[in-house]
């Protein structure tokens, strides 16, 4: 306790300040005191509460009985829950995947020598920071008007009818909004690995004859690997989440078939008086997220180590 | 292979590219500029006049400073709150980690990384309501305690990297813990304030659920939200509508257009720690 000895010491050569007299200890509890406390209130307990809830019957409001499991026996039978999760997983899927392929090739495109590199690079930033709303409402309108128009213009069939009207093609534009908006950020991450390796190891491999796929593959690769692992659990992880690109697109129509988990909890918890089933839903997709963010990240650490 | 040389074909090829960024906003321009009876086909014309009353229109339905206000509000308020308290917070949990309580604090709030927002939102609605937080305050609020769980883990990783040298000079010099944080090691953490206050800036800003749940008054909506709220009388009338999307989305994008390198690099810092 040697430093607390030489604060008080010290202090006492100043001005008596009596609000300041606590020792350090003491101090460093009071700062984290109000943010446990907050976080507590508005984090934790939420979560109790949503598990509380999940063995209720209630509406989210009035009086409920506890039903036991039969919220979450009832989900796996639930067709419109079936529908979300699989959903939900195959834009996640799909998005993170394209995500990535592009915002690789356009990141290593931007780190070679080229012309306006920083303009570019701006550019191609820009729809991270705009609301994943309002862009989706300007690609509503894209979907629905003018993409059909170019496509009865150009004679060709399956683009005169809007994406968003029909459940078979629907994903496509959620996924088409949430791959251009996500892949602003991506980029800039995999250019901050790419400035990371060093320009010498490709003149070294073009002196022995490697070629650009084999420099790729043996060289830029392994050597953003830990960038690469970032971008694909953060993509995954928000990618599950997705909310803001449905409700602007297609609202989760047509019918019920482009609804994902996090619009089906919003829905029935909020509007379909299904507080405590949909509480047993968030239940589901909370062990749902966190299982595949943790097998995700096994099996991507274990490759960055073997390449 | 030289180094020196310009690769034109891969700027040609990734000029055209950056299109696929820039029609969709072209497009809202020129939308926004427009007489609805303009709008047929497919639209990538040139309006024929400028219908600048479009934006008037759009302002006095929406109560554009309203919402803008409400916005600028909560994002300026949820940026200071969390730089302030964050960091602090973040400190006395990274100069203590050999304590029992603190590292478990730590792992405590970083461990909510994996509660995103949507599982928890039912109860929160619910909680906020009742506690008559349901406002613009109440958003602020949950801003800085839901950003936590990242930012003491960037904070904490920062501040370890800060030499211990520094606070006991300080202490020797008779300073309190408090006043070490604030005059010594808060001024240090500038670049990680830059980042953690970017990337709270563009989520309060941009965010839709957590206002759509949360506030319970018409008149604190923020822009995503009256966005959304108009969307029934924005189907009337597209050129309006889209000139609300570009007022909505116009403050933060001006601000990046000036502040462009500043912004990149802080979320590249926040991402890569």
């Amino acid at each position: 306790m040697t430093t607390t000895s030489t604060a008080t010491a010290a202090q006492t050569h100043e001005q008596p300040r009596p609000k300041r007299s606590f020792s350090p200890r003491t101090s460093f509890y009071l700062m984290v005191a109000p943010a446990l406390v907050l976080f507590f209130v508005f984090h934790t307990v939420p979560v109790i509460q949503g598990v509380f809830y999940s063995f209720t019957d209630s509406p989210g409001y009035g009086t409920f009985d506890f039903v036991g499991l039969r919220n979450y026996l009832a989900l796996f039978t639930d067709a419109r829950v079936l529908h979300a999760y699989g959903f939900t997983f195959l834009i996640a899927a799909v998005a993170t995947v394209a995500v990535n392929i592009i915002a690789l090739g356009i990141a290593i495109g931007l780190n070679a020598r080229i012309k306006w590199r920083t303009t570019l690079r701006g550019v191609y930033f820009v729809p991270n920071i705009l609301a994943i709303l309002i862009v989706g409402y300007i690609f509503n309108y894209l979907f629905s008007n003018s993409l059909p128009a170019l496509g009865e213009k150009l004679g060709i069939e399956w683009l005169s009818t809007s994406l968003l009207t029909d459940a078979s093609t629907a994903w496509l534009g959620i996924v088409i909004l949430a791959v251009w908006q996500s892949a602003a950020f991506n980029i800039i991450i995999y250019l901050a690995g790419l400035q990371t390796v060093p320009t010498d190891l490709y003149e070294a491999a073009a002196i022995d004859g490697a070629g650009a796929w084999r420099q790729f593959r043996s060289i830029t690769f392994p050597m953003i690997a830990g960038f690469f692992t970032i971008n694909m659990v953060l993509s995954l992880k928000g990618f599950l989440q997705v909310f803001d690109h449905i409700v602007a697109l297609t609202g989760g129509g047509p019918g019920t078939s482009t609804e994902s988990v996090a619009l089906l909890i919003y829905k029935g918890g909020f509007q379909g008086g299904e507080y405590g089933y949909q509480s047993a839903n968030s239940v589901i997709f909370f062990i749902v997220i966190v299982t595949l963010s943790i097998l995700q990240l096994r099996f991507l650490q274990k490759r960055e180590t073997s390449v | 292979m030289t180094t020196h040389k310009i690769n034109w074909w891969l700027t040609a090829l990734l000029a055209v590219l950056s299109l696929t960024i820039l029609i969709p906003l072209y497009f809202a321009v020129v939308t926004a500029l427009k007489t609805p009876d303009q709008l047929g086909g497919t639209g990538f014309g040139l309006p024929e006049s400028l219908e600048w009353s479009n934006f008037r229109t759009a302002w006095e339905l929406t109560r554009f400073p309203t919402a803008a206000l409400n916005s600028a509000l909560i994002t300026v308020g949820a940026v200071v709150l969390t730089l302030l308290t964050n960091s602090m917070v973040a400190y006395a949990i990274a100069r203590n980690m050999h304590r029992k309580f603190f590292r478990g604090l730590y792992f405590y709030f970083v461990s909510a990384l994996f509660v995103p927002f949507p599982i928890i939102m039912l109860p929160v609605a619910k909680q906020t309501a009742l506690l008559g937080m349901d406002n613009r305050a109440g958003l602020i609020l949950l801003y800085v305690v839901y950003g936590l769980a990242f930012n003491i883990f960037i904070f904490t990783a920062y501040i370890n990297s800060i030499p211990r040298e520094l606070e006991e000079a300080a202490a020797i010099d008779g300073a309190s813990t408090w006043a070490t944080f604030w005059r010594v090691i808060f001024p240090l953490l500038a670049p990680m304030n830059a980042t953690v206050g970017i990337l709270t800036c563009l989520w309060a800003w941009n965010d839709f659920l957590l206002p759509l749940v949360i506030l319970s008054n018409p008149d604190s909506a923020t822009l995503p939200l009256v966005q959304y709220v108009f969307q029934s009388q924005f189907q009337t009338n597209y050129p309006v509508a889209f000139a609300s999307y570009l007022m909505a989305m116009a403050p933060l994008f001006l601000v990046y257009v000036f502040a462009q390198r500043w912004v990149i690099s802080g979320v590249v810092r926040g991402a890569v720690k």
